[in-house]
């Protein structure tokens, strides 16, 4: 097990530990875990959201209101957040759609989410359908400006793929890894040329606890925001056994260490690129 | 018209949605998101029931609050067949309430540990959960242990399965949610595979379907 004080690229990170919508507005002091440390937050009277380590009530914690939540960091505090101009776009719902806790590892989570070859087993009749089980190829990019991992021209069939579906569509989908624990799923809208967000922000509370907050930034003028959130926990509440049901818990960044197959391209740049960046904490090196 | 007041991720109500797909009857599902926005502590719901608990189910304007008694309502008034709830039994209908009474109190302890871990509720004591959790288990185990020995596949005598076996399900299968392995109690993991394997059996998120049967 890694302390995150060992680990200075866990340690010096933004991390996402509530949507506002949660805690506005609202003078309750919420309580959570963040890189195995008791972290209490509130909003005052004025819109302020404070952080703080327990038992340090008069050290507030570096802390940043970005796309919809509040994100801290417990050592150096990094200038900048990942971009995400779609959250600012006119005409679409930001909303968050709900956290929930799962025994597993941040990297896990997010490999998941990346992963459209599960669609069909765990998803079933709604993001993927036998015997359209097929992942087919995509292309996958590690870039430096922005620094993410990319995965462009994914196609899958889905009989439900969003809340207000009626029938199945080969849906189009790109993926983008920003941050080591954040990924955002761009998938076709009902406005044409534009895409819908789907959000998933992990916040890595110990090596393998976390919580997974999901979010989405959609056109869509049918739906309510119960029905969007309703969908969102179906999906999670159907990946979550599967989740905590991978061994080791923690990413392996070893190449050797697990056999990947095509469809998992996208998971195999995710770990070269953690594994570059030198990532100790979730993860597991040999 | 049955309609249920239900919420997906609820064991309590997936106990309803599985009584009414086996007696294979039409209903109406209304959604109360008891995560995040606590609609059941509603003013709204807390008119239909003032215990702010799901589920309730209203059968043409009959109103009935808590799972165990909505499993001996429905069976009793629509199971054709009289097996799932045999009233006129009624060595086997003490037996049926003592693990309806049982299945209900996995609610304060795996159901209870699932909510810590899943949905942050930390008011409670997630240790005491979890070893009250295994006791119960090692109860049921044994339970069903000596019934497979007497040719028996569910809680209760009698080669079908009862509401007992309906009660004591989705807490039992979703307990590693709350951080409880079922690797030790190899009587109930066999129970639940058979339990699967039930003509007209729903999933819920969580729950998965039998694998390939024998």
């Amino acid at each position: 097990m890694v302390s995150a004080f060992q680990d200075p690229v866990i340690l010096n990170q933004w991390h996402p530990i509530s949507s506002l919508e949660e805690i506005n507005p609202s003078e309750k002091t919420f309580q959570t875990l963040l890189l195995d440390e008791e972290i209490l937050y509130k909003m005052d009277k004025e819109n302020k959201v404070l952080v703080w380590r327990k038992g340090s009530r008069d050290e507030n914690l570096p802390t940043k209101l970005a796309y919809g939540f509040v994100w801290v960091c417990l050592g150096n505090p990094p200038e900048t957040l990942f971009l995400f101009p779609e959250f600012d776009e006119p005409n679409r719902k930001n909303k968050a759609t709900g956290v929930i806790g799962v025994n597993t590892s941040a990297g896990r989570a997010i490999e998941n989410f990346c992963d459209m070859g599960h669609f069909p087993y765990v998803h079933k009749g709604i993001l993927g359908e036998e015997p359209h089980t097929e992942v087919k190829n995509y292309d996958v990019e590690i870039s430096d400006e922005p620094d993410e991992v990319l995965a462009t021209n994914c196609k899958f069939f889905q009989p439900r793929a969003n809340v207000t579906s009626t029938k199945g569509v080969d849906a189009d989908y790109i993926y983008r890894v920003p941050h080591i624990n954040c990924a955002l799923l761009y998938k076709s809208s009902i406005v044409a040329g534009k895409l819908d967000v789907i959000v998933l922000f992990v916040q890595p509370m110990r090596e393998e606890q976390i919580r997974a907050h999901t979010a989405m930034c959609i056109f869509d003028d049918s739906s309510t925001e119960k029905d969007i959130r309703l969908f969102q926990q179906l999906i999670f509440g159907q990946d979550k056994p599967i989740l905590e049901n991978q061994h080791p818990k923690r990413l392996p960044l070893n190449p050797r260490m697990e056999t990947p197959i095509r469809a998992d391209k996208t998971a195999i740049s995710y770990r070269r690129w953690l594994l570059n960046k030198g990532l100790k904490y979730g993860t597991v090196a040999n | 018209m049955i309609k249920l007041y239900d919420y997906l991720l609820s064991g309590n109500c997936f106990k309803i949605r599985l009584i009414l797909s086996f007696l294979n009857l039409n209903y109406e599902k209304i959604h109360i998101e008891f995560y995040p926005s606590e609609e059941h502590k509603s003013e709204n719901f807390l008119q239909i029931n003032p215990l702010g608990q799901l589920p309730v189910i209203s059968d043409d304007g009959f109103i009935l609050r808590d799972a165990q008694a909505i499993l001996v309502y429905l069976a009793s008034k629509y199971d054709k067949g009289g097996t799932w709830y045999p009233v006129k039994n009624t060595d086997k209908i003490g037996m049926i309430s003592q693990w309806l009474a049982f299945g209900d109190s996995l609610t304060g302890s795996a159901s209870a540990a699932r909510l810590h871990d899943t949905l942050f509720y930390h008011h409670f004591n997630i240790e005491k959960c979890r070893a009250m959790a295994h006791s119960q288990f090692r109860i049921l185990d044994e339970h069903l242990f000596f019934q497979e020995e007497l040719g028996n596949d569910w809680i209760c005598d009698g080669v079908t399965p009862t509401i007992a076996d309906i009660a004591c399900f989705p807490y039992i299968a979703l307990s590693e949610e709350g951080g409880i392995s079922r690797i030790s109690y190899p009587a109930i993991r066999r129970w639940l595979d058979r339990f699967k394997r039930i003509e007209r059996f729903v999933v819920m998120p969580g729950v998965f379907p039998a694998g390939p049967g024998p």
